[in-house]
């Protein structure tokens, strides 16, 4: 399992040229990490945000030691920027980029595993080590670093519920977000399995939303016993009606599965706080740490 | 994007998988032709959207022409889920000895796409699956070697098939699988599949485009307002026109946030104060003032909104944008709908100054927000 991120990952930001990844890899320094190397095809030579950019990630390396790829190239340019990393043993890789075919997510997570690469997103926020480091677009000044570790399917939920962590007076340590595309590279399992050996993390906060079973998934995990620290949890959707995509191409309820009730009433049965608004989320983790 | 019968089967031919012949019309002249042309009975079938046609009586069978158009007539003129029926597909009936059902989807748990097979065809697999799980064959597919024919073979092998009819199913399977893979299909079945005399033949035809991936197919790309029509409403429609992520529920308050997540937690804060949104708008992120405001044009346009909830959590959306965008709006409007924000991050302090010196309330936290909007609303019923 990867060692997600610290201060001292080494960070190349493929489309690094472009408005987003611009824009991004100044707020991810200002928070101090470690971006060392850009690549844009064509691009290779000149400097972004202080940044030398390469043409390709094997260029960069000849120059620089890289451990990890954060995305933010176009969707028809995703999967080959991922497999270029992957190929290039970077470790995460994360694809902040939204729109990606999910032929095409397939793919990249089928070449992600055979190679052991772990894939966060396409679609994510990223993920921040806070305090430390932080691969993604999530905005800063929310986090404060602490013990409870966060996993959300989507993004600005993620930054509302991690607030209210801070403003209860407890902290976060690693946070992810899954992506809300129907297929992803992370699961909720795969978050718990590393929460568990986080000495760091003392309790999870688990977002979700509807769309799929991912969350039932988490839940049985949890009811068996493989994730013993405490999980209060969020499930956004109640409102939600059938047959309709709420925003993301992955929150869908299909006939009757992926309802946010089934979600809630599997992670009652194991165990888990669930909170009936946002709010609640920080209020039970500060009753349960 | 769900593609109508006879458009998926042009697809359907263009990747050998072989299908009744067959011809889209939308006169009843022009059925009475084509089965003069063909001068075998056929089976009508009206293109639409929706599902459950044939409960409806949107198929008929005619032997000869002059039955094809009066069959043809009548088609055209009905009305089936609310949507005025306009195009006929014309196809040559088929000896049918089995109907078989063949799908390849994508299961999002195993992340890969799985092909369902089952003798249980002419019916609804979800049915089958309920009622006789042991009659459905799943494979599933690695991505890293595709679907390869020893695969194919085992899936038509599993089905009971031997000698030249398990090379032909086999043959059809990673045929489907193919176009399901290179026209980026989220589910593409066929049911009934029918089985000939001396071989396999698609009698229906199902096939949902990925919307992400219609950059590499431009012609589909064209269509896709179109193909809205019965998939969405009205409303849902002038939304995308708009290209606003927008869902018609059916309260009265309007409802406006960043981000798939927060929006649909907005929803759920609402229905537990015991409001009813009228609506889910994500702005996505990053909105600039204009888009903002022609988001909350939109919403406040709408008869049926009494109060609108706009929830902005700024991260890469600034919170004094979305001050500027929703004051512009309701100037340009004239409406004086009753207005709740909530806003927090980036330029959280410009945007509430904007809203305050406009007369617009700001509450800081997401529940009282929503608690509000609910009163406001009902105090105009």
């Amino acid at each position: 399992m990867t060692k997600f991120i610290n201060k001292d990952t080494r960070v190349v930001v493929q489309g690094i040229t472009g408005s987003q990844g611009m824009f991004h890899t100044r707020l991810m320094k200002e928070y101090g990490t470690k971006i060392v190397a850009g690549v844009t095809p064509g691009r290779g030579g000149q400097e972004s945000e202080g940044v030398p950019v390469y043409d390709t990630i094997h260029e960069a390396q000849d120059n620089h030691e890289i451990d990890a790829s954060i995305i933010f190239v176009p969707a028809p340019f995703s999967l080959d920027a991922a497999l270029e990393a992957i190929e290039a043993d970077l470790d995460p890789v994360i694809v902040i980029t939204e729109g990606v075919p999910v032929v095409d997510s397939i793919k990249l997570v089928a070449s992600a595993k055979a190679k052991g690469t772990t894939i966060v997103g396409p679609n994510t926020p990223g993920v921040i080590k806070a305090g430390e480091s932080k691969m993604g677009i999530m905005p800063a000044q929310v986090f404060k670093k602490g013990n409870v570790g966060i996993i959300s399917r989507s993004g600005t939920l993620f930054y509302e519920i991690a607030s209210q962590i801070t403003r209860v007076g407890l902290g976060q340590s690693t946070c992810v977000g899954l992506g809300g595309d129907p297929v992803v590279g992370l699961d909720y399992i795969d978050m718990l399995k590393w929460f568990q050996d986080d000495p760091e993390t003392e309790a999870v906060a688990l977002i979700g939303e509807i769309g799929g079973d991912a969350e039932e998934r988490a839940a049985k995990y949890i009811k068996e016993g493989g994730f013993s620290k405490p999980v209060a949890a969020f499930i956004a959707g109640r409102a939600a009606v059938p047959g309709k995509r709420m925003g993301h191409a992955g929150a869908i309820i299909q006939g009757s599965t992926g309802t946010a009730d089934s979600k809630i009433n599997a992670l009652k049965k194991a165990g888990v706080a669930v909170g009936e608004l946002p709010g609640k989320v920080a209020e039970e983790l500060l009753r349960l740490l | 994007m769900k593609l109508l019968e006879y458009e998926a089967k042009e697809y359907f031919k263009q990747f050998g998988i072989p299908t009744p012949m067959g011809k889209m019309v939308t006169t009843p002249e022009d059925a009475a032709k084509y089965v003069e042309s063909l001068g075998k009975p056929v089976v009508i079938k009206v293109q639409l959207p929706v599902g459950g046609r044939g409960k409806a009586g949107g198929v008929k069978f005619a032997d000869i022409p002059v039955e094809a158009k009066e069959a043809a007539k009548q088609l055209l003129g009905m009305t089936i889920k609310d949507l005025k029926v306009e195009k006929l597909y014309v196809e040559e009936k088929v000896g049918i000895v089995n109907e078989i059902y063949l799908g390849v989807t994508i299961d999002r748990n195993r992340k890969q796409h799985v092909v369902l097979a089952s003798s249980e065809g002419g019916m609804e697999i979800e049915e089958v699956a309920a009622k006789t799980p042991e009659k459905i064959v799943r494979f599933y597919v690695d991505p890293l070697t595709g679907l390869r024919s020893y695969h194919a073979n085992y899936i038509a092998s599993k089905l009971g098939y031997r000698g030249g009819m398990m090379r032909k199913f086999s043959s059809f399977v990673t045929k489907l699988y193919t176009l399901a893979v290179e026209m980026d299909a989220e589910l593409t079945e066929i049911n009934p599949l029918a089985e000939v005399a001396d071989g396999f033949l698609a009698a229906d035809a199902r096939l949902n485009i990925d919307n992400n991936a219609l950059f590499r197919h431009k012609e589909l790309q064209e269509r896709l307002l179109d193909s809205y029509q019965g998939e969405l409403t009205e409303r849902e429609i002038e939304a995308r026109a708009e290209d606003l992520t927008y869902v018609e529920l059916d309260g009265d308050i309007g409802i406006i946030g960043n981000g798939a997540g927060l929006t649909m937690a907005t929803l759920d804060s609402v229905m537990i104060h015991g409001g009813k949104a009228a609506n889910f708008l994500d702005l996505g992120g990053g909105a600039t003032p204009e888009r903002i405001g022609k988001a909350v044009k939109f919403v406040l346009r709408d008869e049926r909104t009494k109060a609108l909830f706009v929830n902005v959590l700024g991260g890469i959306t600034r919170c004094d944008y979305t001050a500027e965008g929703i004051v512009a709006a309701r100037e340009e409007l004239g409406l004086r709908k009753p207005i709740v924000v909530r806003m927090m991050g980036t330029k959280e302090e410009e945007g509430k100054a904007i809203l305050k010196k406009n007369d617009i309330d700001t509450l800081d936290s997401m529940e009282e927000a929503a608690e509000k909007a609910v009163k406001l609303a009902g105090g105009d019923a």
